[in-house]
């Protein structure tokens, strides 16, 4: 397992892993400070989220506190240009790539399912049907390679993907045949696991009797474990495997080792189903923490952390305010996105709802 | 040409016009597909643009899903009809909801042809009629050709549709000939055609059992008895106006399909002629169709699957109130 700084804040890298080790030396103090920003503003949005759904303002609320560095250190090794494909846990990975908060919060409270534009953002819509979203992303690679925009070297023109899914979706037949079609066609793609150890009240252990990260290897596709707390062996795993699908050398699978500290959804109850013992243990392995500790050792001083808190606070008191300001749609986004074209059913029924919506209001 | 014939002169026609028209499934490149219906494509645009996909139906139309993301018009083959539902998760509630969960974001242009029906003497999973299930998805569009003209052009428009189209066709009528018109596209993919005038009793049907309506017809005819027959030709949507000016005018109908009738195309239409015409009809509404059982072995499939007689059967029925 790749793992290059250690829970106790200790930072080393193995020589076998001496590329990945330079990746994070080339890092700027600017983009190291943002890799924790990112990590706190996500966990910062996490607490915030689990507030307003208890306080029935969010219908529903999926808690991705602990994935911190899995998650905001690979979509920040992700280029501007290439294309991510999340399950519905990704929040933090939506932040590494502008996608406007308010997106997700409108999904989770029942404005609509999604709705962000996914060429603007190259984040494309969360996924609810596990595993669903793999092999989209693997059509979407296919497309990248039909059209030319890998091996040419130039970091404008080449483009990759990756396609984020969890320990329980790796059990769907949707994976597995997302691994086939991407290795009999070099598709440029990683897989990133978020081996999280639970789906629902499913332990891995109940998942799967190999390592994730040799899944692929009977379809032909090399992978590789990383310490998914570890937001710097996260950030140099996935920026090698997005360079190389770039650079048309195929597909490849990373698991990232992480652990869900929450719940699997505010309506998920993980004390009937996992000792505190095993989350404590986990809570020592904290992704923020050990990298706190790193990034004081590079001289990192109190005014940057206290100024990340000041930002947290900021961005809690910012999206509660606009939680509470949402509307509900109008009555005519049932039918308005069904269809592209022009489609005479749907058509008939809007008028009528329009029209006996309006006819009930004027006996009111 | 041949119904199979025209369904390649179409996708050919529609590669030729648009280089993002793909063309993938089980065995449609060298061989051609089962049917041949890809015969040569592969010859007159590479292997780029028409490939065979390994026996994963789920991977089919999921990539295709993606490549529609990055602007192309995949066009897949679904083997057989029973051979679909792998990949009923990822044509219902991926392909059929990628527009309205993106708010309007995501086009899906991608089209999946079926090859369906029995009456071919076929094993199991061979020879099924499962479009009720596509046409009862929001966000599909449904169409069934029955003859080679509808082929040629009904294929053409499927793949310009910005939306997801699922093109049923008639299996065992593949090799049934008839003129096709190179120059004209004859009307709308999701319009019904009255193929003969009559002011009876309003027969209806769709893709396979077309011809067999027809040969009702005729039968009737000898008999003194005048039906009007109707191709619904797209079962999502489908053109009531057309179906209910048929009613208004014979004030009987029936519905003819090869599919069980329970909660099937036949009882939605049923069901909406009641709804739209009821002070024209003089008598119920009869379906016509195959029993709500699975789809028999071949050698009893003759006594299954809807004919001529039990089409006319069903004429004495609404003639005698």
């Amino acid at each position: 397992m790749l793992q290059l700084l250690a829970p106790d804040g200790t930072y080393a890298v193995p020589s076998e892993y001496a590329e990945y080790g330079e990746i994070i030396a080339n890092l700027s103090e600017f983009e190291l400070t943002r890799l924790y920003r990112d990590m706190a503003r996500m966990r910062r949005f996490d607490t915030e989220a689990t507030a307003l759904q208890r306080q029935g303002q969010l219908g529903l609320w999926v808690p991705a506190i602990g994935q911190e560095a899995a998650q905001i250190g690979s979509g920040h090794a992700v280029a501007h240009n290439d294309h991510i494909f999340p399950s519905y846990r990704e929040h933090g990975v939506a932040i590494t790539h502008g996608v406007e908060l308010m997106s997700i919060l409108k999904l989770m409270r029942g404005v609509n399912h999604g709705g962000w534009n996914p060429e603007e953002t190259r984040f494309h819509q969360y996924a609810i049907v596990l595993g669903s979203q793999v092999l989209h992303a693997v059509g979407y690679a296919m497309g990248i390679k039909l059209d030319g925009k890998i091996g040419s070297d130039d970091p404008e023109n080449d483009l990759a993907v990756i396609s984020y899914f969890g320990d329980g979706a790796t059990a769907e037949g949707d994976v597995s045949e997302s691994l086939l079609f991407a290795a009999i066609n070099d598709a440029p793609i990683v897989f990133f696991i978020q081996n999280n150890q639970w789906a629902i009240s499913s332990n891995v252990s109940d998942q799967t009797r190999v390592p994730l990260y040799k899944r692929g290897v009977g379809f032909g596709v090399e992978g590789m474990q990383v310490d998914g707390n570890d937001v710097l062996a996260c950030y140099a795993a996935t920026k090698i495997h997005m360079d190389n699908a770039r650079s048309g050398k195929g597909p490849f699978l990373i698991e990232a080792m992480t652990y869900r500290i929450g719940a699997h959804t505010t309506s998920d109850d993980p004390t009937k189903y996992r000792d505190e013992a095993e989350v404590d243990r986990w809570r020592a392995k904290d992704p923020l923490a050990r990298f706190e500790i790193f990034l004081r050792r590079q001289g990192i001083g109190d005014d940057f952390f206290e100024e990340v808190i000041t930002a947290g606070d900021e961005l809690a008191a910012d999206i509660r305010a606009q939680t509470f300001a949402l509307t509900t749609p109008g009555l005519e986004n049932i039918f308005d996105y069904v269809y592209t074209d022009p489609h005479p059913e749907i058509d008939r029924q809007k008028a009528w709802l329009l029209a006996y919506e309006k006819q009930m209001g004027a006996h009111e | 040409m041949p119904i199979a014939k025209a369904l390649n002169a179409g996708i050919h026609a529609a590669m030729a016009k648009d280089e993002k028209v793909l063309m993938f499934g089980q065995d449609v490149a060298q061989l051609g597909g089962v049917f041949r219906v890809t015969e040569g494509l592969l010859k007159d645009f590479g292997p780029s643009r028409i490939f065979n996909s390994p026996i994963a139906e789920s991977g089919i139309v999921g990539t295709a899903i993606g490549l529609a993301m990055r602007g192309y018009r995949p066009v897949t083959e679904i083997q057989f009809d029973g051979f679909v539902f792998p990949a009923f998760n990822q044509i219902t509630s991926q392909l059929a909801k990628l527009t309205s969960r993106s708010e309007g974001f995501l086009k899906m242009p991608v089209v999946i042809r079926i090859p369906y029906g029995g009456g071919i003497g076929a094993v199991e999973h061979h020879s099924e009629s499962p479009e009720a299930y596509f046409a009862h998805t929001a966000g599909l569009r449904v169409i069934t050709p029955s003859n080679s003209n509808d082929a040629y052009w009904m294929i053409q428009q499927a793949i310009e549709s910005n939306d997801p189209v699922v093109v049923f066709e008639p299996k065992r009528r593949y090799w049934q000939k008839g003129p096709v018109n190179l120059d004209t596209p004859p009307m709308s993919m999701h319009s019904a055609r009255v193929l003969r005038e009559g002011n009876q009793v309003t027969l209806l049907s769709y893709g396979p059992m077309v011809p067999t309506a027809i040969q009702a017809a005729e039968l009737a005819a000898q008999e003194g008895i005048n039906l009007e027959v109707i191709d619904l030709r797209s079962l999502s949507p489908i053109d009531y106006p057309t179906i209910l000016a048929s009613v208004q005018k014979t004030g009987r109908a029936i519905i003819a399909a090869e599919a069980p009738t329970n909660l099937s195309i036949s009882a939605e239409v049923a069901a909406r002629i009641q709804e739209n015409a009821f002070y024209h009809l003089e008598a119920p509404v009869i379906r016509v169709g195959s029993f709500d059982t699975p789809y028999p072995p071949a050698k009893l499939e003759e006594a299954y699957l809807p004919d001529a007689d039990r089409i006319l059967e069903a004429v004495d029925r609404v003639l005698a109130y």
